[in-house]
């Protein structure tokens, strides 16, 4: 091979192998230099967390890794660690079933809120996974009348009939609307009355058919108390917000003034002024002699004012819709139901759902709030029962942990969801 | 083939109010007023028959009546001989108290928050995404209970802090953490403190008119005037002249151990404190995302604009970055406001006397009123509540984009 490079005292011909970058720019110093100690304010603030972490971290972790799960008092507690720094976890373990199902819940029927709260999963799963087969919607509509069976208890008839009523009421709507939809949603109202007023008889005359043991409502408490009042007020409050929403965009003034009126008030106003007003002024205004039981008294006032909230949200969705589609709607011959049900709701109700789910992760959370009128769920059941006995009487941080990380759990799961669901949504114009 | 022009006019028929689109709308409406009278008037006829068989009336003629119990954390006069009248007020002080401190407490974590956790920092902004979440998704109940469990259970009581090796010892000997409250060093002030106030008043003035004179010369003639340290020099150095001049007129009233409890200086009850800080810890979560999503919506383009005409860094942030960010973070930030002031009803749970505790606890269950309470202590909220959003309207007017 003739060399090029005839005359020239050397010239190389191969590439020379690349050398390795300095090492403290790779791998993980690169990282720290450029993520912990870039320049003296970060230096700074990396020194001061690794600092506030460790002082964190030794004072939790002796005290939780040192904990004492089998003790039966506090005093019990004492003597076994005798002076050591650690939990008295025994907390929960002794009054596990008080914290989640109340004091008076019948303790051989704790399976049935559990078989409840299990169930809810697969009723929840085709609602909140639209990739599911919309079969499984069907086990979303049974759910009800089933957790209802089985927390109340009661003949199964009850919630048969219910459950007969609406798809009575389903089945003529479907007959009529067609025709109008004010004549489908009358039609199919009047015979779910009908029927539930019927079945009100057979109700009575078969009460111990296939019955669970029932269990008034006072008798509820503990986390679920929190579940049952968060699950019911929401989904009761999703379409009562709707009616809101629509009321409020309306150009029927009387209408719009209504809604706007009920809308400001409920928002204006703290949650606990209206579970004051379940509490002590509702009976004021029921007919003499009525007598709503409290947990159903406070379902209707957490109802009314998370579905205000809901209402401000789904307004929202109905504004940020372009106003090519009510003309869109229009300019086929839609009427203003058909506009609603088949254009402007389904991509409204798609834009508002992260803002739905916020607000029931918040509802979720203002469910505590019934403890200030005595009742005993799980904030009311660990100020009042647990830390007020003689047994308990200052196992303050292992209770009050425990109940942080189950809200935690609840809600952070939810907003992750609301999260993953903002992207699966993000199908958006631009 | 004729073209009609004009409708043809019809006779009105009374099966056009259901089947005429012009007129439907006024049906609709008509039996929608006449269901909700209706309805107003079954609960009005009610709530009349069980008020009668309570041999009830409405009255307000309670508020006037002595309410004779205590209230310990107050700001104006009131013994338990004042009436509920005054009860009321002095709960109504104390909402409005809590309400600002939280307020002002969570803006400036909130804002901390929100901008560590945008900090280039890898652990600081993972520390601060730990503690948005923890916040936000514990109920805030929770929080004030625990809060004022460390108050009440952790702290020592006030008999620990006597002999002569005291167990505890107060903070910079001026402040006095006890499980009865918090004793803080009040001021006094001798009538010359007036004088020490008008020199304040001035250099206030007086900073604002030498930002205006820099800026008139930086227009006029493209200099720039430090301001930052004059600002300061004019805040502190006047008044502090005035105050030795005068031969200091405020002092200090600290808080002593007398008994089996401190006396003299201001007392902050637990309770308040409890409010206050898991008000402000848990708000400032939920404020830290907004001022996090306000500074993530300017456009990464404004940044390198305004770099590329040459402004530093600091101006970049007050000059570009802010203005735009703060439209976006100003309107739910009042809305958390909001948030806190309703959610100051809590201090019921902690036994912290605001409007909530006087009119809607003690005084209620005292009187048995409870329709006149609870409605005056909802149009107290609702008073409150539409007047701030009034305020945001009128801002989100002033700062609207003007578009096209």
């Amino acid at each position: 091979m003739p060399s090029k490079s005839s005359g020239v005292a050397f010239v190389r011909e191969t590439q020379l192998p690349e050398l390795p970058p300095p090492t403290f720019e790779t791998g993980p110093i690169k990282w720290m230099r450029q993520n912990l100690f870039k320049g003296v304010t970060s230096t700074f603030l990396t020194v001061a967390s690794v600092y506030a972490i460790y002082l964190a971290l030794s004072m939790v972790l002796p005290w939780v890794l040192n904990g004492i799960w089998n003790a039966n008092s506090i005093r019990e507690c004492r003597v076994i660690l005798d002076g050591a720094a650690g939990g008295c976890f025994s907390v929960l373990t002794e009054r596990w079933n008080q914290l989640l199902f109340g004091v008076t819940y019948p303790a051989d029927q704790y399976w049935r809120p559990a078989l409840a709260f299990v169930l809810m999963f697969p009723a929840l799963a085709p609602v909140l996974f639209s990739h599911l087969p919309r079969k499984l919607l069907i086990s979303t509509v049974l759910y009800p009348f089933a957790a209802f069976w089985l927390i109340w208890g009661g003949t199964i008839i009850a919630p048969l009939i219910a459950l007969a009523g609406f798809i009575a009421a389903y089945l003529v709507y479907r007959r009529l609307v067609s025709a109008s939809f004010a004549a489908g949603s009358l039609g199919g109202l009047c015979t779910a009355v009908i029927v539930w007023w019927l079945g009100g008889y057979i109700t009575e005359a078969a009460a111990s058919v296939i019955a669970l043991e029932p269990v008034p409502s006072r008798n509820m408490g503990g986390f679920m108390l929190n579940m049952i009042l968060g699950v019911v007020c929401v989904s009761l409050s999703f379409p009562l917000g709707i009616v809101l929403a629509l009321g409020r965009q309306s150009s029927m003034p009387i209408i719009k003034w209504i809604c706007v009126m009920f809308i400001e008030f409920i928002r204006g106003v703290p949650l606990i002024t209206l579970l004051f007003v379940a509490n002590v002024v509702l009976a004021y205004f029921l007919p003499p002699g009525s007598n709503f039981d409290l947990i159903l008294r406070v379902i209707i006032m957490i109802t009314l004012f998370a579905s205000a909230y809901i209402a401000e949200v789904i307004r929202g969705g109905l504004a940020a819709l372009p106003r090519g589609q009510y003309e869109a709607a229009d300019s086929v011959g839609l009427d203003y139901s058909q506009a609603m049900r088949l254009i402007i709701l389904p991509q409204a109700l798609k834009i508002s759902i992260p803002g739905i789910v916020n607000i029931a992760v918040s509802l979720f959370k203002d469910t505590t709030l019934v403890s200030v009128i005595s009742m005993f769920d799980l904030v009311g059941m660990i100020r009042g029962p647990i830390l007020a006995s003689t047994d308990w009487n200052g196992v303050y941080w292992e209770l009050w942990l425990f109940a942080s990380l189950l809200f935690f759990t609840v809600c952070y799961g939810i907003s992750q969801y609301s999260q993953w669901l903002e992207r699966q949504l993000a199908t958006d114009h631009r | 083939m004729v073209t009609e022009t004009t409708p043809q006019s019809q006779s009105f028929k009374l099966s056009m109010l259901l089947n005429d689109t012009r007129y439907r709308s006024y049906t609709f409406q008509f039996f929608s007023l006449l269901i909700l009278i209706v309805l107003i008037a079954y609960l009005g006829s009610n709530l009349i028959r069980n008020l009668a068989e309570a041999g009830l009336n409405i009255s307000y003629s309670f508020l006037g009546e002595p309410a004779g119990y205590d209230i310990n954390q107050r700001l104006i006069e009131y013994t338990s001989q004042s009436t509920h009248m005054r009860a009321t007020i002095v709960g109504v002080l104390n909402t409005l108290l809590v309400a600002f401190l939280a307020c002002f407490t969570a803006t400036i974590l909130g804002i901390l928050g929100g901008v560590l956790r945008l900090s280039e920092n890898w652990l600081v902004s993972k520390l601060m995404a730990v503690y948005v979440e923890a916040f936000r998704n514990v109920p805030v109940l929770i929080w004030i209970i625990i809060v004022f469990t460390i108050m009440t259970a952790v702290l020592p009581a006030p008999r620990e802090f006597r002999g002569d090796e005291p167990s505890a010892s107060l903070v910079l000997d001026a402040v006095a953490f006890t499980n009865r409250g918090v004793y803080v060093p009040s001021p006094e002030f001798q009538p010359q403190a007036i004088y020490v106030f008008f020199v304040l008043l001035a250099s206030i003035l007086a900073i604002f008119w030498y930002r205006n004179y820099a800026k008139n010369r930086l227009y006029a003639t493209g200099t720039l005037l430090p301001t930052f340290w004059p600002s300061f020099a004019i805040l502190v150095l006047p008044t502090v002249m005035a105050f030795y001049l005068l031969g200091k007129p405020i002092s200090l009233d600290y808080p002593v151990l007398k008994g089996f409890n401190f006396s003299g200086g201001w007392t902050i009850r637990g309770s308040l404190i409890a409010l206050w800080l898991a008000l402000a810890i848990y708000t400032a979560a939920f404020i830290a995302e907004n001022v996090r999503a306000g500074i993530l919506a300017i456009s990464k383009g404004q940044t390198e604009a305004a770099a590329s005409l040459g402004l530093r860094p600091n101006r970049i942030m007050s000059l570009v970055i802010l203005p735009q960010a703060l439209r976006v973070i100003i309107p739910p930030l009042i809305s958390q406001y909001l948030n806190i002031t309703k959610n100051s009803s809590l201090a019921i749970a902690v036994g912290y006397m605001d409007v909530t505790g006087t009119l809607g606890g003690i005084t209620l269950n005292q009187t048995g009123r409870a329709i006149e309470a609870i409605l005056l202590l909802m149009l107290f909220y609702l008073l409150i509540s539409l007047s701030i959003s009034a305020l945001m309207n009128i801002y989100n007017k002033s700062i609207s984009l003007k578009e096209r």
